[in-house]
């Protein structure tokens, strides 16, 4: 059973189609990679899934429930959380609260109860400041819970913004490109992170350029070329199929 | 034990309106005081609105009249307690913040700087013109809130310009210690992180729209608090108290001192509002000297004064 089904997801910008007819599905504890070389519509895909844009055709299907097009902060209720390709932490508060803002969910209540500093509303900060230092902790950036996060390196930041959505406790996590720009250690650190929680029965949708960490990491890959779904499958079987190789090093190449 | 900076802020706000009677020359710095504490709380409104949630209000003079005009109107035509009428007034700016917020914090983008303006300038017109109600721009007189007799009845005998320093001095210590509550909570926090990042905060399931509307409702009631303790202490008011000029000020004061911290709320009120009673020649070329101060701040302290010393002392001690 799909925890997350996209059916036949379409859109178009000025005519021309970006996403056109794309489907697929992803089961708890899987990772679902997307891939495709660039302007293949992989970022239009994850916005259109994230509620960021508006589909033009087709549905997202999130544990039996329609969430076409539906506003962000629902998704979020509804245990769908994602990070972003070029980074979107909150600059100028600690690693620490950045956390703990992915707890918002869990922590709010009533605005009165925040103002007048009632034993509810502390009782709820700490149980949230507890739960992010853990995170932290398994993200390895305890030691910089109380640094400003402006000031973390890129790595870093990553990692931030994966604690950040896993406060969430989400049923399905998407994942926009967690390793790019980032060093060969660092993307091992954030493989083995994503394996640990797939393993934890969260379903993974992960676009990624970095091919090495998705055939690694993968349980099944889609392929994108021109916003149309033209292969896929398990990683070795992907690998090897004309249509991927063709879309990858260019038609001519592959008839050569 | 080391003191965080809440507790810090508060020590210290407490300690100084404690001692500061001891050097005023005059018991007319008293009423320089009360002055201070109330544009303070209405900057502390400021800040709560735009230091951290992001949102730039031009019409918060409004509130303040909204606050001031409670106070003169409801004891005499309905024979509501001074006392209440504050209440009152909170409540009706707290409804009218909720109306004008409501559709316009929904957009993305820098329109309640407009909306607001427009409800700033529309109360005071009506304040202005209806004159059956308000006796429009020559001001109406305040009824007295009474509570100096009945202190001086229980044995504590205060002078008008000591009682209202001191009553003026604890709403303000209450309303400083309710923001900082208020930044360290989820609601704060969430108010911080949509100031951050908007896509980033929809993404770990914050209502945006209803965080910004909490934010100008808590803001609208600090500024009517704020006008209702000015018309009670002058026990006269005018329109001028909704005026345009008094929104750019809040807005001047919070800038000035930091906007994203309640100690730069009121030291920027406390400069602001002591520079025109110092000196006599500033009063003339107030506007003047309201929109050179922020030119200069935006240029070298971008943060606002509070916020740049304290990251200077920080940074030395590291």
């Amino acid at each position: 059973m799909n925890l997350l089904s996209i059916e036949g997801l379409g859109i178009s910008f000025g005519g021309i189609k970006a996403v056109n007819n794309v489907s697929f599905g992803v089961k708890p504890g899987e990772i679902v990679s997307v891939i495709g070389p660039n302007g293949a519509g992989k970022t239009t895909l994850f916005n259109m899934i994230s509620g960021v844009y508006l589909p033009g055709a087709g549905k997202v299907i999130l544990n039996g429930e329609d969430v076409t097009a539906m506003s962000p902060h629902l998704l979020a209720r509804r245990g769908m959380c994602r990070t972003f390709q070029n980074l979107q932490v909150f600059q100028s508060m600690t690693v620490l609260e950045n956390t703990i803002a992915g707890y918002h969910l869990q922590e709010s209540g009533s605005v009165l109860a925040d103002i007048l500093n009632l034993p509810s509303s502390r009782r709820r900060a700490k149980a949230a400041e507890a739960g992010a230092r853990d995170l932290l902790r398994r993200v390895g950036l305890e030691r910089a819970a109380e640094r400003e996060a402006g000031s973390l390196s890129y790595g870093s930041l990553k990692r931030l913004e994966i604690a950040r959505a896993m406060a969430l406790n989400p049923k399905v996590l998407l994942l926009d490109e967690p390793a790019a720009g980032c060093n060969a250690v660092e993307t091992e650190e954030i493989d083995h992170l994503i394996a640990e929680i797939a393993a934890s029965g969260v379903a993974i949708l992960l676009v990624e350029h970095d091919m090495k960490l998705v055939m690694r990491i993968s349980n099944h890959i889609v392929v994108l070329d021109h916003g149309e779904k033209i292969a896929e499958g398990d990683p070795a079987s992907v690998s090897q199929n004309p249509a991927v190789i063709a879309a990858y090093l260019g038609a001519e190449n592959a008839a050569g | 034990m080391r003191l965080t900076p809440k507790s810090a802020t508060l020590l210290a706000l407490v300690v100084l309106i404690a001692l500061a009677p001891v050097f005023f020359p005059s018991g007319f710095y008293y009423r320089v005081g009360a002055l201070i504490f109330v544009n303070a709380l209405a900057v502390t409104g400021i800040v709560i609105l735009t230091g951290w949630a992001g949102q730039i209000s031009l019409g918060h003079a409004g509130f303040a009249g909204i606050g001031a005009y409670a106070c003169a109107l409801a004891p005499v035509h309905w024979g509501i307690h001074p006392a209440l009428a504050i209440l009152l007034g909170a409540a009706i700016s707290a409804v009218l913040a909720w109306l004008v917020g409501r559709p316009i914090l929904r957009l993305k983008g820098y329109y309640l700087a407009v909306a607001s303006l427009g409800m700033g300038i529309l109360i005071s017109m009506v304040l202005n013109n209806e004159r059956w109600l308000t006796r429009g721009p020559d001001g109406i007189d305040v009824p007295e809130l009474g509570l100096r007799d009945v202190l001086k009845d229980a044995g504590l005998s205060l002078t008008n310009g000591q009682f209202w320093y001191f009553l003026c001095g604890i709403v303000l210590v209450i309303g400083a210690w309710l923001a900082l509550n208020l930044h360290d909570s989820a609601t704060g926090r969430a108010l911080r992180a949509l100031h951050g990042s908007e896509v980033a905060a929809r993404t770990v399931g914050m209502d945006v729209a209803r965080l910004k509307l909490q934010a100008f409702v808590i803001s609208a009631v600090y500024a009517s608090v704020s006008g209702s303790l000015l018309a009670l202490q002058n026990k006269f008011i005018t329109p001028d108290v909704a005026g345009f000029m008094h929104s750019v000020e809040m807005v001047t004061m919070a800038v000035l001192g930091g906007v994203g911290s309640v100690a730069g709320a009121i030291f920027g009120a406390a400069v602001l509002t002591l520079l025109p009673q110092v000196l006599t020649v500033f009063a003339e070329y107030e506007q003047l000297v309201l929109g050179l101060v922020m030119v200069l701040v935006m240029i070298f302290l971008r943060e606002g004064v509070v916020p740049s010393i304290l990251r200077k002392i920080r940074g030395s001690g590291e």
